[in-house]
């Protein structure tokens, strides 16, 4: 039931989730943040399967934490992706894959670009310029398809984003009602409100 | 009183130290000299062959191959090339292990290994031999020139204690002291590759116990980038070494020649 969004524009990458934790019908919490900080400039909106989700990304977060820690500079988006897709690749074959999607926006310091990557349970690794999961992707990626623009400042990428939001909010059955947007730049990740 | 103390890597002497890296260290300064200098858009690499004759084979060093006659310069990796100073078959190991670790990064991350993390894996398996019993040290010295998009080129020297270090030019091998304090006085901080070059060819051959260089001395390899921005690492062959040295008017005099054929 989670939906999370994600689009590239110039120098940034806005990442977006809902916060409902929601078991069967019932509506638990509200407030749930889904997008991980991974490193100074790489953030992960994860969802999927409730337990799963947080169990990997937190393992996720541990491991990038400890290259970080090791050699003093973080993994790049590139190869933090590469090495997230195969550990879902290796999960996905053992007796208890993860069933986890994922999106990752990242700013390469080195090469001064803005990388979003969307990543399924199923070791699917892709680059995109824009991207979404669950069901809002149903809606927003005609939506960003239309609108999306790589050169896009800041503002006009947020209101992309709300367009994708409102849309979701009118037609879907059973919309969320608030969403956590995070903003990685040159300057790393901080939380916008919408 | 002293063998009690020489005969393992793994104990201290009285005074703390221990004797077996010692000797290993020593085995280096008399191998063949190794040079790299690093340069704002490159770094360059150079090295002297001991193991030499007319009766060596070096058919494959002239043709085939990634270029170098396999006896001091390496290609670890396609942003890493490596000079060693030592004992050949140790350092064979070494060069295997090496490219291994870069491969397994390669396979994990989908990037090329940056320079210093390949420098740290080969220091870690170094070290472990001067504590774990009944290991004799690896008797090899190493030079990497690399490139990553973390901290563009770099030049590193390991030794078999473990320890590692960065540098802008310097030297291992025979006669490591009077090379260095060369390239200490001639060393420009805003070099460039092609400066960078002849400072190498100009200091080694200085250092080198020979009176003229050749390509049946030298071993010569250069890392810069491509058009695309991707690292290249150049290995020279030998008629490539010999034009190099002709070029900066270092080659075998032609009355040498004309006066051997006589």
């Amino acid at each position: 039931m989670d939906i999370s969004f994600a689009l590239t524009g110039k120098g940034y990458v806005i990442v977006a989730a809902d916060t409902t934790a929601a078991r069967s019908i019932v509506k638990m919490k509200s407030d749930e943040d889904k997008i991980k900080v991974l490193s100074p400039h790489l953030l992960m909106a994860f969802s999927g399967e409730p337990g799963d989700t947080v169990n990997f990304a937190e393992y996720v977060e541990r491991n990038l934490r400890l290259y970080h820690i090791r050699h003093t500079y973080a993994l790049r988006p590139a190869s933090a992706a590469s090495w997230i897709r195969r550990s879902l690749a290796e999960s996905l074959r053992s007796r208890s894959p993860y069933a986890v999607n994922l999106l990752l926006g990242g700013y390469d310091t080195a090469t001064h670009t803005p990388e979003l990557y969307w990543v399924d349970y199923m070791g699917t690794l892709t680059s995109v310029p824009f991207g979404a999961h669950g069901y809002g992707s149903y809606f927003a990626l005609s939506l960003l398809d239309r609108y999306h623009d790589p050169e896009a400042n800041l503002e006009e990428g947020l209101a992309t984003l709300r367009r994708c939001i409102d849309e979701v909010s009118k037609r879907l059955v059973v919309s969320p009602g608030k969403y956590k947007v995070k903003v990685v730049d040159k300057d790393g990740v901080r939380e916008i409100e919408l | 009183m002293a063998r009690r103390y020489d005969s393992r890597t793994t104990i201290f002497s009285p005074e703390g130290r221990l004797y077996q890296i010692e000797y290993a260290m020593e085995a280096i300064s008399h191998a063949g000299t190794v040079l790299g200098v690093l340069a704002k858009d490159g770094v360059v690499l150079a090295a002297e062959k001991k193991v030499t004759g007319k009766l060596l084979d070096m058919s494959g060093a002239k043709e085939g191959g990634y270029g170098g006659s396999g006896e001091k310069i390496f290609l670890l990796n396609s942003n890493v090339i490596s000079g060693v100073a030592g004992l050949t078959a140790d350092a064979n190991s070494l060069v295997n292990y090496a490219r291994q670790a870069a491969q397994g990064h390669l396979f994990n991350y989908n990037e090329d290994i940056p320079v210093e993390l390949l420098v740290q894996r080969l220091c870690d398996l170094k070290q472990g031999y001067t504590q774990y019993g009944g290991l004799r040290p690896f008797g090899v010295s190493i030079l990497y020139a690399g490139y990553d998009p973390h901290y563009q080129f770099q030049l590193y020297h390991s030794d078999p204690s473990g320890n590692y270090s960065g540098w802008k030019a310097t030297c291992i091998g025979a006669n490591n002291g009077t090379a260095q304090s060369l390239l200490k006085q001639e060393y420009k901080d805003d070099i460039g590759i092609d400066e960078a070059v002849g400072l190498v060819l100009r200091t080694m051959s200085k250092t080198m116990d020979s009176t003229t260089l050749g390509s049946e001395k030298l071993e010569f390899a250069t890392l810069t980038l491509d058009a695309e921005k991707r690292p290249k690492a150049k290995i020279y062959k030998p008629a490539e070494i010999d034009a190099l040295l002709v070029k900066h008017d270092l080659a075998k005099k032609d009355e040498d020649t004309e006066m051997r054929a006589a």
